[in-house]
């Protein structure tokens, strides 16, 4: 039987894309007649009270139409996803840049100038900016909470050694390369529709729904694409929605919010900066006997899903290994900051960052291989994490690291690059494996459901829709390869309808790299529901049973006897003069999963996604320059659905996570202004840091029970391979010296050359002049 | 004159009436061409680039550049190519469809690629495989470009086609132009007499070259401006002149023009061009435009102040040459005064025997420096008779290390001399940290560069 899954198929928009036909939410205000254009008013300063606020000057200028403030939200004025703690219009400034109020006019320019006019008299007030300062005023958004088991504080007294240390990790912007948009207007019903780049239409349509003081039925949102998502825009697409959706009904006229790229930096949450503060017990083989941990996360100005990501942090930072004795403890700081957010890994990325940098301490204090210790720490098969779950299929984490080893060559290339720095003074080699094990489910468990609408026209064809949305991911590519398969159609049988909150009701954010998982398998269930009613109406004209209906390439045949096919159409079409109902819903919902948090135990997770990197890089020790020679990765995608997405998602987590661990830094200054706002001063990696040879392979022999056609969710996991750079960093630095390699996060050249520097110390001086 | 028109995708689109200061990015989104996308309004991410097609030694050549930085009315009269007018979804052009085999995900920036592609393609004196520099001013955040890379190096040379026979015709000429819309003005000049006339009737008014810099002003600041007066259209600005002692380049010659036509002629240069932002800007970039700013962090000024450089300026009232270092007054400030131009810089014919770039950057390519060292010595022997060092990133304007070649001049060019000339240049500048990079790192740069640079001399020797 051909199969439909697992065929490597380009993007279902790729020529869209390839030509600029494909459509995001801010290319569509322009087929709009009488559209207004939304700019904010902004504080400068980081936390202040505002005292007084004059829009007359705005409505002055030519074009300027209506200036939204407090006193126009019918409803709460409020968009807190979590805490209802994010006022849409504020009178506490609560951090640098942050919008006051919002002008609406004919044009963008119109409603910049109109901004311009706007009077705000603030307040000052002291503003907490890092995170040290946090710890120290006790700034939380939470209490301190956590995960134990065994007894960390005593096997750590009895531990033949022991290191104890801190840890900071920065930070990063979404970047997605479409900022977030909006465009409101009052549809031919009266219902306010939303075209909103979201990867969660219900809750956007819930905000819009709470601030407007309508019922949610009133409110349609829907999501084309979007371009690029990250999780920046699982929250934080609220707020312009909320602000296009209110100017939408006061002026009846269609309301476009775009953040340019200033802006939307300037605003919007970031991956979580993370201090560490750990004490690891080990002994001579480097085999971790207890580790204590304490998280601060930076939340920012409110708590968004702060705690969440604090948690799915303290879940991951065990990755690969079996540590008896843990203690992990965590709180959520709050500064005057954007409100830091989802971003793909969701704290599981710093979690498993930390635990892998103490592990690489421990081996370079025992003057170990690195990738020795890692593997005497691995789980094994009957081993449970340290929230008590059982590591479902641990004897891959082993498997995928044997086989990469031998497909990397990393034996023998670790003696050549020992041999290359040997004679080489200015230029060290370093080459680092590292594994990666993350938890596949949303660990508020409710979100773990999904629905889908399922039609079959007269003619046939098949109108899919679901809930996820689409934002580069391939989410909709994988959903029609399944539908494709579950009735045995060709994939042109089937069409996605955009995402639309009228469609599919209460549906879970597109996150946790959960999208094909949930929505997939409710695509799923009810393509099966109409196969059922389908084959009965087949059955009837071939005299057989129903479960002896074969659907195959838009043909239906009995078992055994394809040469009585008939065609997919006719079957339909019988069905509907039958009286047989064509469509369906879908429904899922993750089987098995509970997580207890007062308790700290729990199976908070579905399945692990597995996979490990080998990479290779140069250091110029003279600047701390250096790039990557060569990537080899190795990842358990289950059975792929969808080889090029799936290689997509590795490549790009990839170099995502390496822009995160090495270029990309944010800087904010003494004043809270954050410095680094544009592409000119934030940089992400471009293709000239592509590693000349990038080797990505799927585990073999890896279907994943349970899971939609065996497969296996991929946004997320390897976006944390990308450890093995940074530990390939340390790896060259430690070549030059007897150092535990303090190398920070980011590492940036700079930092690379600070690392070097200290390792400079504890070198033999060499004789480099030459006469 | 109050008319504008420019050619889009093959149709004479009327833009009478805009605004001067408007984007051709903005403009051809209001027409409902979306296909261009913003993704940063300063011409980091080409998400938003467009062909624009320019004179070449035989017929004309397409190039890209970014929409954002554009203003259309400096265009009047150009033939641009957007997205759309590449290919569509019946007629892709095989460099769209060199990116469909997983080199778009959300698809945001793959109209840009496919447009720098696009130009690269078709780039006339391209015999071999497509070269990805082409590529670097395009950024992806969800690919990590493997894809990207590997359809683009799959593609063939252009066979026949519409744009191969555009390309054999000569591109539009760029005339004299007066515009005024919303109550604004753009003036193209097409002589250097005009312009100046234009400048005395107006000491305001702003000029603009290829506009890299201005643009970033009007996007990001919101700065609008009541007069813009283009360069674009003056011969005189264009020329490229050898001497017998030196090599005089027209202020407004683009970066891209000038790489094209020294090759590595000069070996300061050849090194600074490659690492001078990207494609998409250098073909709109001219280094009249870069030294105007002043900024200590401008590429092309360490190379330029260690190349011995000057530059002429013009004014109705005459003309004059000043070195340099002269020329970088204070932040941000050069010796102009007003109704003075740059025209030409110039180039004396590189006596140095020795001559390195340096660019320190957090990324490779397409970033700003953190510091620059550019270092051009003149060896007799193993004696350094001539040496100039220019920086960048280390004082308020770019400068000459005066006290260091001082030094070095009379001493043999080797290790130890080096590393003390290192010490030195360490201790003539004070840098300040910025979130490019710390005033400890910058400093360390400075000596680290020395070695360096005599390290990898001594290795390639």
């Amino acid at each position: 039987m051909s199969r439909v899954v697992g065929q490597a198929i380009p993007h279902e928009s790729a020529l869209e894309h390839v030509t600029g036909a494909a459509l995001y939410t801010d290319d569509l205000g322009v087929r709009l007649t009488n559209l207004l254009h939304a700019w904010p008013v902004q504080a400068p300063h980081a936390h202040a009270l505002v005292t007084k606020l004059e829009t007359a000057g705005a409505l002055e200028v030519a074009g300027v139409v209506r200036v939204l403030t407090a006193a126009d939200v019918p409803g709460e004025n409020d968009t807190g996803p979590s805490r209802h703690d994010e006022p849409l219009f504020p009178t506490e400034v609560m951090f640098h840049g942050m919008w006051v109020a919002w002008v609406l006019a004919d044009s963008e320019e119109a409603a910049r100038l109109g901004a311009a006019r706007v009077k705000v008299e603030y307040e000052a007030l002291p503003a907490v900016v890092t995170l040290e300062d946090a710890i120290e005023q006790q700034s939380f958004h939470t209490e301190a909470g956590g995960i134990s088991r065994g007894d960390a504080g005593a096997a750590l007294e009895t531990a033949p050694q022991r290191l104890s240390g801190e840890f900071f990790v920065g930070g990063q912007e979404h970047f997605y390369l479409e900022t977030n948009a909006a465009l409101a207007y009052l549809d031919e019903s009266g219902g306010l529709f939303l075209q909103s780049s979201t990867q969660h239409p219900t809750e956007t349509q819930e905000i819009v729904a709470r601030v407007c003081d309508l019922d949610k039925h009133a409110v349609t949102v829907q999501c084309l694409r979007m371009g690029g998502g990250f999780g920046g825009k699982e929250t934080q697409a609220n707020v312009w929605a909320c602000v296009a959706g209110l100017g939408a009904l006061l002026t009846k006229r269609p309301v476009r919010v775009r953040l340019n790229r200033t802006l939307d930096m300037t605003f919007t949450g970031k991956r979580h900066p993370f201090l560490a503060d750990f004490e690891v017990g080990f002994d001579a083989t480097g085999k971790l006997e207890a580790l204590r941990l304490e998280l601060f996360s930076d939340g920012g100005w409110s708590l968004d899903l702060s705690d969440p990501v604090l948690w799915r942090a303290m879940f991951h930072s065990d990755n690969a290994y079996n540590i008896p004795h843990m203690s992990v403890i965590g709180t959520v700081c709050k500064t005057h900051k954007t409100s830091q957010t989802a971003y793909r890994g969701f704290g599981g990325p710093q979690g498993m960052l930390m635990i892998e940098e103490i592990i690489s301490r421990v081996a370079q204090t025992l003057n170990l291989e690195p990738d020795a210790v890692r593997e005497r720490n691995f789980y094994r098969d009957g081993d449970e994490t340290h929230y008590g779950q059982p590591v479902k299929d641990a004897e891959r984490i082993q498997r995928i690291w044997d086989e990469l080893k031998v497909s990397s060559d990393y034996s023998s290339r670790r003696e050549e690059i020992r041999s290359f720095n040997s004679s080489h003074a200015h230029t060290k080699r370093g080459l680092a494996i590292t594994p990666v094990k993350f938890g596949i489910s949303f660990t508020a468990t409710f979100y773990n459901q999904a629905g889908a609408l399922v039609l079959i026209y007269k003619d046939g064809s098949v109108l899919v829709n679901h809930g996820g949305t689409e934002m580069g991911q391939g989410l909709h590519t994988k959903i029609l390869q399944i539908a494709a398969q579950t009735l045995g159609v060709p994939l042109t049988t089937v069409r996605l309808a955009p995402t639309r909150t009228d469609k599919v009701p209460n549906t879970s954010a597109t996150a946790a790299s959960s999208g094909t998982d949930l929505n997939g398998a409710a695509v799923r269930n009810a393509c099966e529901t109409l196969k059922a009613r389908l084959s009965s109406v087949a059955a009837q004209r071939f005299g057989t049973a129903a479960a002896d209906v074969v659907f195959e390439d838009g043909m239906i045949y009995p078992l055994g006897a394809p040469e009585r096919a008939i065609d997919w159409k006719s079957v339909v079409m019988s069905a509907y003069l039958q009286r047989v109902q064509l469509f369906s819903d879908g429904f899922y919902r993750t089987p098995n999963i509970h997580w207890n948090k007062q308790k700290g135990k729990g199976d908070a997770f579905y399945y692990f996604a597995y996979g490990a990197a080998v990479s290779e890089v140069e250091v110029n020790t003279f600047t701390g320059e250096y790039h990557t020679r060569r990537v080899d990765i190795l990842h358990d995608v289950g059975d792929s659905l969808s080889p090029l997405i799936d290689r997509g998602q590795i490549e790009g987590g990839f170099y995502q996570g390496m822009g995160w661990l090495t270029l990309e830094e944010l800087v904010w200054n003494a004043d809270g202004r954050l410095v680094t706002n544009g592409a000119s001063t934030y940089k992400l990696p471009s293709l000239h840091e592509l590693p000349p040879v990038f080797n990505v392979n799927f585990l073999t022999r890896a279907a994943q029970d349970g899971v939609v056609y065996g497969s296996k969710a991929v946004g997320e996991p390897p976006f944390m391979l990308a450890i093995s750079v940074r530990e390939a960093l340390k790896d060259a630095i430690r070549s030059l010296g007897s150092r535990v390699v303090n190398l920070a996060s980011p590492a940036t050249p700079e930092a690379v050359f600070w690392a070097i520097e200290a390792q400079r110390e504890t070198m033999q001086p060499l004789e480099l002049e030459l006469v | 004159m109050n008319t504008l028109e420019l050619t889009i995708n093959g149709s004479t689109v009327d833009a009478s009436g805009i605004d001067p200061n408007t984007t051709l990015l903005n403009f051809v989104r209001s027409r409902g061409l979306t296909g261009s996308k913003e993704g940063c309004a300063e011409g980091e991410c080409g998400a938003c680039a467009v062909a624009l097609l320019r004179p070449d030694v035989n017929g004309s050549r397409y190039e890209a550049v970014n929409a954002c930085l554009c203003l259309v009315a400096s265009l009047s009269g150009a033939e641009v190519l957007t997205i759309e007018g590449i290919g569509s979804s019946e007629r892709p052009h095989p460099a769209q469809l060199a990116l469909m085999q997983g080199g778009s995900q959300c698809g945001y920036c793959t109209p840009g690629f496919a447009v720098s592609l696009f130009c690269e393609y078709h780039r006339p004196e391209r015999t071999s495989a497509i070269n990805l520099e082409a590529l670097c001013g395009n950024l992806c955040r969800c690919t990590g470009y493997r894809p990207i890379a590997e359809g683009a190096l799959a593609l063939g040379l252009p066979t026949a086609s519409a744009f191969t026979a555009r390309l054999e015709q000569p591109a539009p000429p760029m005339l004299g132009l007066e515009y005024a819309g919303n109550g604004r003005r753009l003036t193209r000049p097409s002589s250097l007499s005009d312009l100046f006339a234009t400048l005395e009737a107006d000491k305001d008014a702003k000029l603009i070259a290829g506009g890299t810099d201005v643009l970033c002003e009007v996007n990001i600041r919101h700065a609008r401006y009541e007069h813009l007066v283009s360069i674009d259209a003056i011969p005189e600005l264009q020329r490229l002149l050898w001497t017998d002692h030196a090599l005089e380049i027209g202020a407004a010659v683009s970066i891209s023009k000038l790489e094209a036509t020294l090759g590595d002629h000069i070996p300061l240069l050849a090194e600074l061009f490659p690492l001078y932002a990207s494609r998409l800007i250098r073909n709109r970039a001219t280094l009249g435009g870069n030294l105007v700013t002043a900024s200590p962090i401008g590429d092309s000024s360490p190379v330029l102040l260690a190349l011995g450089a000057s530059v002429k300026l013009e004014s109705a009232q005459g003309e004059r040459t000043v070195p340099l270092e002269a020329f970088f007054t204070g932040f941000r400030k050069t010796a102009l005064s007003a109704g003075e131009i740059v025209t030409a810089i110039v180039i004396p014919t590189p006596r140095a025997t020795h001559q390195r770039f340096f660019k320190i950057a957090k990324r490779g390519r397409d970033d700003i420096s953190t510091v620059s060292v550019a270092i051009a010595l003149e060896v007799n022997g193993k004696l350094i008779e001539g040496a100039k060092l220019g920086l960048g990133g280390v004082a308020a304007t770019p400068a000459r290390a005066l006290k260091t070649e001082a030094f070095l001049i009379g001493k043999r060019l080797e290790h130890r001399v080096m590393r003390d000339a290192g010490a030195i240049l360490e201790s003539e500048f004070t840098p300040l940290s910025d979130h490019r990079g710390s005033a400890a790192y910058r400093s360390a740069m400075l000596s680290q560069t020395l070695e360096r640079f005599i390290t990898e001399l001594e290795v390639t020797a």
